[in-house]
């Protein structure tokens, strides 16, 4: 039996998920933000520390071995996971944000010229957007706008148009968090490798919902963030082309990162140990192999099937309430749902749903740009991930109805 | 400072009227409807120089008068924050600059939100009267 088939039993595998707050049930729809942990991953936290503690690739002793072990089988779960090429393709970052700066600092701005271009969408996070102005900004490259459409989906074609000689890289978001929309990225990948372009996909709210596979995408590098993959904060990766990690200077320097040191030169390790100096986040890693493990025994595939079916009642739950109006509206989404509500402030929905338990958040979402787009200060926005229920979403409609008649 | 001291007059009326809800529905109900009788703010104030920063909502302050008698007038685009605001000019504007700064902020917890308001919300609420303390040492 699949765990799905058991949602009383898979919620309480999550401790927080029992919670309640002002006195009701916890229906935490806040999941694009972070998502809860299941009590798999705080063990794993926990047996680290308790029983495993100690530095990583650095002791022969017992405790050593163990803990490097335990880390390094991470990578190897990871890898299988996105579907990376190879483990030595796997990097180590504490989420998403310093993968992408990783890139802009070591891939990009080393060759980056005055002129030259950097390509994203208009629905990006703030993470994928102001990397790539700083360097532009040292360099005097530019960072330009991909056109998305009313309904929040990318214009494909006024992406293409807008790649040319100068373009050097394309960054795309997999699933934006501010509109829920799933991006056709393998079509802006294909589009960017036959013109020569680097690739950069931003999958912090892909690799949660369902099956990614680098590999087959063919992008240069994807960038991910543990903590909404139900493991703990300051975990993350990139995964990049081999090729790419070899040619690509140290971002920052550090022990573990080097193979030889002396006041003469220093010369450095093989990728990814080149690009992860310093003792890492090792309870945390540990604690993303769990996450993965869980993941794979439920599987992608079924995450995704019944977070489909989440998605298509949300919807149509949402589609019934008077005065709202959902910011972006693409065919390909998530369970991500961005809306704003005729008369009512985002934050006012936020703080009232909030003393009927239910945490949803509000604001820009870290994309002023998207905001900017729809001519919206900010939104309220629900995101749920497969512990939701049809139950939870009919609560929170009943609270929402509340709320607007408050501020009405 | 330290000993306890009776709210000035106006605040206990705040904390009194508050008093008289149940729930915190009803708390909100009265102060999204305080919000909405805030005397019109025009639109010409609401400018970049007139807009309060460390709010998640937008705030616009202006300031009129002198030591003697200092008036604010006060807007945000949400209905709770408003709410919040009719109650801080209640309590600081149309006084003079001495009593402002002898007056502590104490209906916030009387009114019983106070564990209700998110940290940031609050943080507008305490840039709001730190403007208003400003404006009154400067006065």
């Amino acid at each position: 039996m699949n765990r799905l088939d058991d949602i009383p039993a898979l919620r309480a595998e999550f401790p927080q998920l029992a919670r309640r707050i002002h006195g009701k049930p916890l229906v935490y729809f806040d999941n694009a933000n972070t998502a809860q942990k299941p009590q798999l991953v705080i063990d794993a936290v926990s047996d680290y520390y308790r029983l495993h503690n100690a530095n990583v690739a650095r002791a022969v002793h017992t405790l050593g071995e163990e803990a490097t072990t335990l880390y390094e089988a991470t990578r190897d779960k990871l890898a299988r996971f996105v579907g990376a090429r190879s483990r030595e393709e796997v990097v180590f970052t504490r989420g998403t944000t310093e993968a992408v700066n990783l890139v802009a600092y070591s891939f990009l701005r080393p060759t980056l010229k005055p002129g030259d271009e950097i390509l994203v969408s208009r629905m990006e996070h703030h993470a994928n957007i102001v990397p790539w102005q700083l360097v532009a900004a040292e360099t005097g490259a530019k960072v330009v706008p991909a056109p998305i459409t009313a309904s929040g989906e990318l214009d494909v074609e006024g992406t293409v148009a807008l790649m040319n000689p100068r373009t050097r890289l394309v960054g795309l978001v997999h699933v934006s968090n501010a509109l829920g929309t799933v991006n056709p990225v393998a079509e802006i990948i294909a589009a960017a490798k036959a013109r020569g372009i680097a690739t950069l996909i931003d999958g912090s709210q892909a690799v949660p919902h369902f099956r990614v596979d680098v590999a087959a995408l063919d992008c240069d590098f994807y960038v991910l963030t543990g903590h909404k993959l139900f493991a703990p904060t300051g975990t993350g990766a990139l995964i990049a082309r081999r090729a790419l990690l070899d040619a690509m200077p140290p971002f920052m320097g550090g022990g573990e990162m080097i193979r030889k040191v002396s006041f003469e030169g220093t010369t450095f390790n093989d990728p990814p140990h080149k690009f992860e100096p310093g003792t890492p986040n090792i309870a945390g890693f540990i604690g993303l192999g769990a996450a993965i493990d869980w993941l794979q025994a439920i599987g992608m595939d079924a995450i995704a099937a019944r977070e489909a079916r989440l998605r298509d009642a949300m919807r149509a739950a949402l589609a019934a309430v008077d005065g709202l109006r959902l910011v972006g509206d693409a065919r390909a989404r998530a369970a991500v749902f961005s809306f704003v509500v005729e008369g009512a402030h985002a934050h006012d929905l936020a703080t009232l749903l909030d003393h009927d338990g239910i945490a949803v958040r509000s604001g820009h979402h870290c994309a002023h740009p998207t905001m900017q787009f729809f001519g919206v200060p900010a939104t309220a926005r629900a995101s749920l991930a497969f512990y939701n229920t049809e139950d939870e979403i009919a609560v929170f409609i009943d609270a929402l109805a509340k709320a607007r008649r408050m501020l009405a | 400072m330290s000993e306890p001291m009776a709210l000035d007059p106006i605040q206990q009326e705040i904390a009194d009227e508050f008093g008289f809800f149940g729930d915190w529905s009803e708390r909100y109900q009265y102060l999204i409807d305080l919000g909405r009788k805030l005397p019109l703010f025009p639109d010409e104030w609401r400018t970049e120089a007139n807009r309060l920063h460390g709010c998640q909502s937008m705030v616009w302050v202006v300031a009129e008068g002198n030591a003697e008698r200092l008036v604010f007038h006060a807007i945000s685009d949400s209905s709770i924050v408003s709410g919040l605001i009719a109650l801080t000019l209640r309590v600081y504007s149309g006084r003079s600059a001495a009593e402002i700064l002898a007056t502590e902020p104490r209906f916030i917890d009387a009114i019983g939100l106070g564990k209700h308001l998110s940290v940031t919300r609050s943080n507008g609420l305490s840039a709001l009267i730190a403007k208003i303390r400003d404006t009154a040492a400067q006065a």
